[in-house]
């Protein structure tokens, strides 16, 4: 795809993530170039989600090096951060705040980091996501599912930022709409040259979507493999192995004699 | 084959700001002992039409078949107290969320129970008996430990065989899975519907899996049923499904991403070609 494997959008190394006394990810390394799509998959619970968390400053209890585009993260909040890394999450409803119009929650992180222009970039956001300039003054509650996801990443790219974390963005949407989506999402990365790293658990998104994947079980990452090996199961551990299968492997594949 | 449940015109309504809108449109279907799948997408009648069936439609909502009957009874001329003798004993349900379908205060040993003896009549020592032998065929692997639970202190994939459990311990004839899988990660998802599967064939049971995975459906069912805002657009056997050639069908097919993607764009579906749902 093209990205320029000598830049590094996201590093983890040696990262552990803890709840309280729990320790629920380890030793988990990671590198994602840029403009590079990586996904995390894994069965639920493994620590897909945290490791997204972390990154993003709302897991403070983690050890190890975290750092975005060269610049290490620390542990406290960091406004600047937010320019350079957004997140999307699974649930658009649970994220928009119910009293706000569009309009307010796409202007709100322009107003918070001093942007100008305001109204001229919601408006351009909302072309780029798709959305008709009718629904600028609805609430969530009056846009569908897929709509509110569009809401919610046209939100997390206001600021512009250069790598995105996704949380299983297209989970609780019908497959029709997790096309348009998906499609979206392809096409916000090649103009913009963003960098993914995404939660999802369903591999044929990963083959649409990503170039790798790391397979995640109980808070260790057991494979890092190229998203190509979904197209003939050739993936090394027997925990990824047996999730390719439950997912049914390629059916495409297995018709062929 | 004679069929076990037998569907005609069947039409399920609610009140609306605007009058009366139908949810399901005069659907019929015919059933025997095998696997029907009904697939589309979210808000098309799934759950509606299943629920039909059990005479579940909650007021103000409505429902009224031309025919409805299952093994020679009419269902619609059932009082509701004869609804509930059928309910669970001989036709199940399995909802999407267990959490949620199961009693929070009581202990899922008391609750498989409760499912079994509200059917048959047995000795206190078969109860306990039937009740771990059916955890067992869930794959629960210590039932003794498990049956001392509330659903709370059980994982989703867990609670999700336990409601299987309830729901087949009975025997019944028909079960009807409404989206059973769909709160569960895709290694437990497998593992469940595998259950089910086995479950229903070696009961000679027969099965509405409820879902809008269409592949998931191809997978577990002989037949499929395709709807559509209401209505059933499309049938097939499940095996035929990637022959379909109704264009709403072929759409959605078109929009699922493939392990071997290659596309470099999926193809969307023209809402307005259908009235914009
Ligand atoms: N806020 C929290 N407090 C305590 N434990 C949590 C919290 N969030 C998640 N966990 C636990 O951490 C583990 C990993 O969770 P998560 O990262 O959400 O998994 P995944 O996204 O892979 O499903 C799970 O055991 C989960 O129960
Ligand atoms: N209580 C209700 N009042 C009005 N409309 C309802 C009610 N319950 C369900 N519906 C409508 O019925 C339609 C079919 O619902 P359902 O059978 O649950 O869809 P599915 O299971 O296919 O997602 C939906 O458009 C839904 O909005
Ligand atoms: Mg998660
Ligand atoms: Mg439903």
């Amino acid at each position: 795809m093209g990205w320029n494997m000598s830049v590094t959008a996201i590093s983890l190394q040696n990262l552990d993530v803890s709840y309280g006394t729990t320790k629920v990810v380890q030793g988990v390394n990671i590198e994602v170039a840029e403009g590079e799509s990586f996904a995390l998959v894994g069965e639920s619970g493994s620590g897909k989600s945290t490791i997204l968390r972390a990154i993003a400053g709302l897991a403070p209890d983690w050890t190890g090096a975290i750092s975005v585009l060269g610049a290490a993260r620390g542990h406290q909040v960091d406004r600047d951060f937010a320019t350079r890394c957004q997140m999307v999450f699974q649930d658009p409803y649970g994220s928009l705040h119910p009293r706000k119009t569009v309009d307010a929650v796409l202007s709100e992180p322009l107003l918070v980091h001093g942007f100008g222009n305001r109204s001229a970039r919601v408006a351009e956001m909302l072309a780029a996501v798709g959305l008709d300039q009718r629904f600028r003054f609805r609430f969530p509650h009056q846009l569908s599912g897929g709509q509110r996801q569009r809401v919610a990443i046209a939100r997390a790219l206001m600021l512009e930022p250069k790598v995105m974390l996704l949380d299983e963005p297209t989970s609780a949407l019908d497959v029709s709409v997790q096309a348009e989506i998906l499609n979206l999402l392809k096409k916000l990365r090649r103009q913009q040259g963003l960098t993914y790293l995404m939660v999802t658990h369903n591999l044929p998104v990963v083959s649409f979507m990503c170039d790798r994947m790391a397979i995640m079980q109980k808070g260790r990452v057991v494979e890092i493999a190229p998203a190509t090996a979904l197209h003939d199961g050739s993936f090394t551990d027997p925990y990824s192995q047996s999730l390719y299968a439950a997912s049914g492997g390629n059916p495409d594949r297995k018709d062929q004699p | 084959m004679t069929a076990l449940l037998e569907i005609e015109n069947l039409r399920v309504s609610f009140p609306t700001a605007s009058g009366r809108v139908e949810v399901v449109k005069g659907l019929s279907l015919s059933l025997g002992r095998e696997r029907l799948g009904i697939v589309g997408e979210s808000g098309s009648g799934k759950s509606m039409t299943g629920r039909a069936i059990l005479r579940l439609i909650r007021r103000p909502g409505r429902q009224q078949a031309d025919r409805m009957v299952f093994d020679g009874i009419d269902l619609q001329a059932r009082t509701e107290r004869g609804m509930r003798q059928l309910r669970g004993a001989r036709i199940s349900m399995i909802m999407q969320d267990p959490k949620f379908s199961l009693n929070p205060v009581m202990t899922v040993g008391d609750q498989i129970a409760e499912a079994l003896v509200t059917h048959e009549r047995l000795p206190r020592r078969d109860v306990r008996a039937r009740v771990i032998e059916m955890l067992h065929s869930v794959r629960i692997h210590d039932p003794e430990r498990v049956m001392d639970l509330y659903p709370h202190e059980v994982s989703g994939g867990m609670g999700q065989r336990i409601m299987i459990a309830m729901m087949l311990i009975p025997r019944p004839d028909l079960l009807i899975a409404d989206e059973p899988t769909s709160a569960l990660d895709v290694s437990v998802q497998a593992q469940v519907l595998d259950l089910i599967d086995e479950l229903v064939r070696e009961k000679g049971m027969a099965l509405i899996l409820i879902s809008h995975d269409l592949d998931l459906v191809a997978r577990y069912c002989d037949r499929i049923l395709v709807m559509h805002a209401g209505e059933v657009v499309g049938a097939c056997a499940a095996r035929d499904l990637h022959k379909a050639s109704h264009p709403y069908t072929r759409g959605l097919l078109a929009a699922v991403p493939r392990m071997e993607e290659t596309r470099e764009e999926l193809p969307v579906l023209d809402r307005s070609a259908w009235g914009g749902t």
